[in-house]
C-alpha cells in the first residue's frame, strides 16, 4: 500500500524541507513497488501542489480548510493520520523539521505506528520489517533503528538528501476529514519572522563565527561574506550568551541542529558541544589562528590564520569567482 | 497550579561513546550520567518558576533504573517537590511516553513540560506522545511560558522566528532554550532533597514500537586539507572543484 508524506506549505509555497521529504517518500515508494502520496493541510494553489509530481508525487490530498492554515499538532494528527487511513498507506514519511518534530511522534501514537525520527537515509525493506539508520548521541555515533509494526513512520532529516526534479505533475484532489471547531486548540496571537534572512536550518551554507571574532562590532566579517554567497549567519554559544548575537543563531547541542552544504566557522575552538550542531554538515571550512583549535579535526579545509586578515580576502576572492561564473 | 516534568538521564555531553556486544549495545562504562540539559536547565526551572510565583506543586518523573537516584535528587534540590521513578528500562519512546502518560492520568495535572529531545537518542519524541496520549494540546521548541487564569500564552520558535500562540489548560509543553535560566541548586536545596518523597513504581504493560539494532562510530576522523593563508584562492578552487559546494 502507498507511501504517504506531509508537506508543509508556508507563504502558499511548499517548504524546502518538505520537498525533500516529498522525494525521501517517493524514493522509499519506488523500493516498495507502491505509489507515493501527498497530503497538505492549508490553503494553497493547485499549480503549486502539482509540481509535487517532479518528486514523483503522484496524487495529492489537499485538506484546504483555512483553519488548518496555522499549525495546530492536535488538528494536524487527526488530519494527516485519517489521511493515512483513507489511502491505506503502510508508511508516513515527513521531514523532521519544526514542526514534523512534534507532529510524527501524535501520529505514532494515534495510528500505533512505530517511529523513527530524523532519518540520514533511505529505509530498507524486508517483509514487514522497515530499518533506517539515524544520528544519535548528538551526531557522535549512527544507529540503525527496526520498526515492525503494520504501518510505519519515518522523519527525514534536513539536508540529508538532494531531490533529483524530474518533469512530473501530481494530481489534486479535496480531501474533507470531519473536523470541528473544538479541535483547534492552539490560537496564534503573532509571528515574529526575521525577515530577508535565510532561515537557518534551510540554509545551504552558513557562515559561522566565535568568541575569535573578538566582538560585535567585527561581525561584518561574517556578514558581508554571508550576503555575498547567499549564506546564513550562525554563531557559537559562548557568542549568543554574552549578546554579540541573537540567540536563535547559536548552533549546537544546545542550540540550532544544522546540515548545509557547507559550513565555515570562523574563530570558534569547536568544542564538542558546537560540533554536535553542525558535524552533518557536507564539507567544513575553519578559520583559526591556533592550529591546535579542536575543530580542524572535524574540518574538511582549514586555514591558520587570522580571521582580520583571511575574511576579507575570502570576500575579495569570492567575488572574484562569482564574477568568473 | 500542579507540573509534571519528566526528567531523562543521559551521558555528559563530554563522554567517550562505545559500543559492545558486535555494536548492538551502548557501553555505559566510564560514562557519567547527567540529567538531560534541557530538562534541567529549562522544563524543571521553568516548572520551579511557574509554582514559586502562584503556588502548587512540581513533580519530577523518570522512567529508569534505580542508577537515576543522583540525578532524581538534583531535580528536588532544584526545587521540584517530589519525584516518581518507574522502574524500567526506557529503551523506546513510545513506551516511556505510556508511563508518563499512565502516572498523569492518575494524578490531576495542569502542565506537563517537557525537554524537548534527549542528547543520547534525540528523539524528540516522549512530549508528543505523552500529548496524544492524554488528548492534551501539545506546543514544541517552547521559548516563553506564562499562564493566567488556566491559559497558558507561549513563545515557541519557527523556521526563521517565533510565534506568539495561546492554549488552554491542561497542556503539555517540550521546552527549549531561553525558556529558564538555568538554577545551580542551593545548600538549603541540596539538604532538603535528601528527604523529599521519591516513590518507586512498577511500569505499566504496553509495548514497544521500536528496536535499536546496531550502532556505528564514523568511519574515522577527517583529514583536514589545509591552506596556506596567504591564498586564499586556493580554498575557491578547491571548494567549487572538488568539494562542488559553490
Ligand atoms: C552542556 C553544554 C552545552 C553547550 N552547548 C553549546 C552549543 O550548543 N553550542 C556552542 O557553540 N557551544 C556550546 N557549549 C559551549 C562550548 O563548550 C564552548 O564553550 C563554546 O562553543 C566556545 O565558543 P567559541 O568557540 O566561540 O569560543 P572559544 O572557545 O573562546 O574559542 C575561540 C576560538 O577563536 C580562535 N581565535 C582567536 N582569535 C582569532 C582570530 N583573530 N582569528 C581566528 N581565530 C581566532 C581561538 O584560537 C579559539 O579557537 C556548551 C557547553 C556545555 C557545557
Ligand atoms: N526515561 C525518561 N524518563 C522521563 N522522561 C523522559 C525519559 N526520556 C525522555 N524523557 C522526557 O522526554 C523529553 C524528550 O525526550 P526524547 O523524546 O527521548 O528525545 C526529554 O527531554 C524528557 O523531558
Amino acid at each position: 500500500m502507498p507511501v504517504l508524506t506531509f508537506v508543509e506549505i508556508s507563504g502558499g509555497k511548499i517548504k524546502k524541507a518538505s520537498v525533500e521529504a516529498a522525494y525521501y517518500g517517493s524514493k522509499t515508494a519506488e523500493a516498495l513497488g507502491t505509489e507515493s502520496l501527498a497530503v497538505v493541510l492549508g490553503e494553497a494553489s493547485g499549480d503549486e501542489l502539482a509540481t509535487l509530481g517532479q518528486v514523483g508525487i503522484k496524487k495529492v490530498l489537499h485538506a484546504a480548510d483555512a483553519r488548518l492554515n496555522n499549525f495546530d499538532s492536535g488538528v494536524y494528527t487527526k488530519v494527516v493520520a485519517a489521511a493515512a487511513e483513507a489511502t491505506q498507506a503502510d508508511v508516513v514519511a515527513l521531514s523532521f523539521n519544526h514542526n514534523g518534530k512534534l507532529l510524527a511522534p501524535r501520529l505514532s501514537v494515534r495510528l500505533k505506528a512505530g517511529y523513527v525520527p530524523g532519518a540520514v537515509e533511505l529505509p530498507q525493506f524486508n517483509g514487514s520489517t522497515m530499518t533506517v539508520r539515524k544520528n544519535v548521541f548528538s551526531g557522535k555515533a549512527t544507529a540503525i533503528y527496526q520498526v515492525t509494526t503494520p504501518r510505519k513512520i519515518v522523519s527525514v532529516n534536513p539536508n540529508s538528501l538532494s531531490p533529483v526534479r524530474g518533469s512530473g505533475s501530481a494530481t489534486v484532489e479535496a480531501f474533507t476529514p470531519a473536523i470541528s471547531d473544538a479541535d483547534f486548540r492552539v490560537t496564534v496571537k503573532g509571528v515574529d519572522k526575521v525577515v530577508g534572512e535565510i532561515p537557518l536550518t534551510e540554509a545551504e551554507i552558513v557562515i559561522s563565527g566565535g568568541r575569535g571574532l573578538k566582538g560585535p562590532e567585527n561581525w561584518y566579517l561574517i556578514t558581508d561574506l554571508a550576503k555575498e554567497m547567499g549564506a546564513a549567519t550562525a554563531c557559537s554559544r559562548a557568542v549568543a550568551d554574552v549578546d554579540w548575537r541573537p540567540h536563535h543563531e547559536h548552533v549546537g547541542q544546545t542550540g540550532l541542529t544544522i546540515r548545509p552544504n557547507l559550513y565555515v566557522a570562523v574563530g570558534i575552538s569547536g568544542a564538542i558541544q558546537h560540533l554536535a550542531g553542525v558535524n552533518g554538515s557536507k564539507v567544513i571550512v575553519v578559520i583559526n589562528t591556533d592550529p591546535e583549535a579542536p575543530f580542524f579535526k572535524a574540518a574538511d579545509y582549514g586555514i591558520v590564520g587570522d580571521a582580520f586578515e583571511v575574511m576579507p580576502k575570502l570576500l575579495e576572492e569570492y567575488r572574484k569567482f562569482k564574477a568568473a561564473h | 497550579m500542579k507540573i509534571l516534568v519528566p526528567i531523562a538521564k543521559v551521558p555528559d555531553t563530554t563522554s567517550k561513546i562505545s559500543f559492545t556486544d558486535n555494536n548492538t549495545r551502548f557501553n555505559p562504562d566510564g560514562v557519567t550520567f547527567i540529567m538531560n540539559p534541557t530538562d534541567e536547565w529549562y522544563a524543571l526551572v521553568r516548572a520551579c518558576e511557574l509554582k514559586e510565583k502562584q503556588g502548587g506543586e512540581v513533580v519530577v518523573i523518570h522512567v529508569g533504573t534505580p542508577d537515576a537516584e543522583q540525578i532524581i535528587r538534583k531535580a528536588l534540590a532544584i526545587g521540584a517537590d517530589r519525584a516518581v521513578r518507574v522502574d524500567a528500562d526506557p529503551t523506546d519512546a513510545y513506551f516511556v511516553a505510556a508511563q508518563i502518560a499512565a502516572h498523569a492520568k492518575a494524578e490531576n495535572y495542569d502542565l506537563i513540560i517537557t525537554g524537548k529531545e534527549t542528547i543520547d537518542y534525540n528523539s524528540f519524541q516522549v512530549g508528543g506522545m505523552v500529548s496524544e496520549m492524554l488528548d492534551w494540546p501539545c506546543v514544541s521548541l517552547v521559548q516563553k511560558l506564562e499562564v493566567e487564569n488556566g491559559v497558558a500564552t507561549l513563545r515557541r520558535e519557527i523556521e526563521g522566528g517565533s510565534e506568539i500562540v495561546e492554549v488552554k489548560l491542561p497542556l503539555v509543553v517540550c521546552a527549549q532554550k531561553e525558556l529558564a535560566e538555568p538554577r545551580i541548586p542551593n545548600m538549603k536545596g541540596i539538604m532538603s532533597a535528601r528527604t523529599k518523597p521519591l516513590a518507586v513504581v512498577p511500569p505499566v504493560e504496553v509495548e514497544k514500537l521500536t528496536a535499536v539494532i546496531s550502532y556505528s562510530l564514523p568511519e574515522k576522523a577527517k583529514q583536514v586539507k589545509l591552506i596556506d593563508k596567504d591564498n586564499v584562492a586556493e580554498l575557491i578552487r578547491l571548494l567549487h572543484e572538488e568539494a562542488k559546494v559553490i
